[in-house]
């Protein structure tokens, strides 16, 4: 490391601040550096991932979610049954009020109305980085975990839904009527919250390393959802991105998303 | 002016005397008094009693804010824990029946929980217990369609109720 500080002290001397020789040596000096602290930083990963519970969430870590539309199985909705029994709310199909229905994860049959191509995807929080949920909120309930979780913290929810007007994704949805003591402990939600998906955080918390959605998809052996670091260069999510095209819906509003879509 | 002023102060003191002295000595048969279970579970409270009837709330306020906001959850100031050791043997809840260990004090006392609007009030696992609730319906239908083979669905309904 000393080596490489002289190193970096003679370059600048030598060369003008930003002449393309001392940007050569700098994006050469960076990738260096990265290679050096990625020993150090698979320890600190590794650490984060099976956190003891009086450690709070890191930012060395960002937990997204890669989904492989063309793996996505028609008429299969195996993951929003699963995070429904995870999470505890009432599916749509099973709700006295369906429009007012809670919906943490939803599937979506979109058709190219061109070529009637058929493509199958689960919708849900995309846990942006810049999130508008978290913009408006006049409460400061809806915030970004440091791991890269959207969440509502429903202390402090008025229920007001500035957020469900700012997501672009209608990923949230307000509980309308008391829940009548049917949440489940790990998962306390209720009325007059807005609530969304939270890519299980109860289960991240616990050290699983996985979402509930994502375990059902691979139960079902379709294996079109992938939960994982995506800050973590080892790990699976991050070796799939690198090979795989992938997109963000709405890459236009440019909220660098947690969740990434292939093969839509 | 000033000799009045002094008589009150005195008439005002004794009075609030005697009311403080009223209340560390409870009259029998005024006002029924809550009824204080003991904890199911465990020995001792994760705090002495005394600071915890009095803090709990401020105990369970900043618990809160750690575990939402930063992700901490451990064990010992957690309202999950509480309702682990306090649920009552009957209901299996801390805050359905008149006499479970939240509500009895609370009534009493007449502050409102909200805690319960969101959070539940039983144990984990004890959703299988209250198989009446349509809301949770939908738990059933999941356990008797993994039941397959092995178990009937009318066993899965029974172990549900």
């Amino acid at each position: 490391m000393s080596e490489l500080k002289s190193m970096s002290e003679n370059a600048a001397d030598s060369a003008q601040p930003n002449s393309p020789e001392r940007r050569r040596f700098m994006g050469a000096a960076t990738a260096a550096a990265a290679g050096l602290t990625i020993a150090p930083g698979v320890m600190l990963y590794s650490v984060a991932h099976g956190r003891s519970e009086g450690q709070p969430a890191s930012s060395e870590v960002r937990w997204g979610m890669l989904v492989d539309a063309t793996k996505c199985a028609t008429g299969c909705s195996d993951c929003v049954s699963a995070c429904s029994t995870e999470n505890g709310w009432t599916p749509v199909a099973e709700s006295q009020h369906p429009r007012q229905a809670p919906q943490w994860i939803r599937k979506l049959e979109l058709q190219d109305p061109l070529t009637q191509m058929e493509t199958n995807l689960p919708m849900m929080c995309q846990h942006c980085a810049d999130a508008p949920c978290v913009d408006v909120c006049p409460t400061g309930a809806s915030f970004k975990r440091a791991d890269g979780i959207v969440l509502v913290n429903r202390h402090t929810c008025i229920g007001c839904r500035y957020c469900m007007m700012a997501c672009p994704y209608k990923a949230r949805s307000l509980v309308h009527e008391s829940l009548n003591d049917t949440q489940k402990p790990d998962v306390p939600r209720g009325i007059g919250c807005v609530e969304s998906c939270t890519l299980c955080v109860q289960k991240i918390d616990r050290g699983d390393g996985n979402t509930a959605c994502a375990e059902a998809c691979t139960a079902a052996g379709h294996n079109a959802l992938l939960f994982g670091d995506m800050n973590d260069p080892e790990s699976e999510i991050s070796k799939r991105l690198r090979v795989l095209p992938t997109k963000q819906v709405r890459a236009d509003l440019n909220l660098n998303l947690g969740v990434r879509y292939h093969g839509i | 002016m000033k000799r009045l002023l002094a008589l009150g102060a005195v008439v005002l003191t004794s009075a609030a005397l005697a009311w403080a002295g009223a209340d560390s000595t409870p009259k029998t048969g005024s006002a029924a008094k809550p009824v204080i279970t003991k904890a199911a579970k465990g020995e001792q409270c994760v705090e002495d009693t005394d600071y915890m009837r009095r803090n709990h709330m401020a105990v369970l306020d900043h618990h809160r804010d750690k575990t939402v906001i930063e992700g901490i959850r451990t064990k010992k100031h957690s309202l999950k824990e509480c309702i682990n050791c306090h649920a009552s043997e009957k209901s299996g809840s801390v805050a359905t029946a008149k006499e479970d260990f939240c509500v009895s004090c609370h009534s009493f006392a007449a502050v409102k929980i909200d805690c319960f609007d969101c959070h539940s009030t039983k144990p984990q696992g004890s959703v299988a217990m209250h198989p009446l609730n349509a809301e949770t319906a939908h738990y059933r239908h999941q356990l008797a369609a993994q039941a397959n083979s092995k178990v009937s669905a009318e066993e899965m309904a029974g172990v549900a109720q």
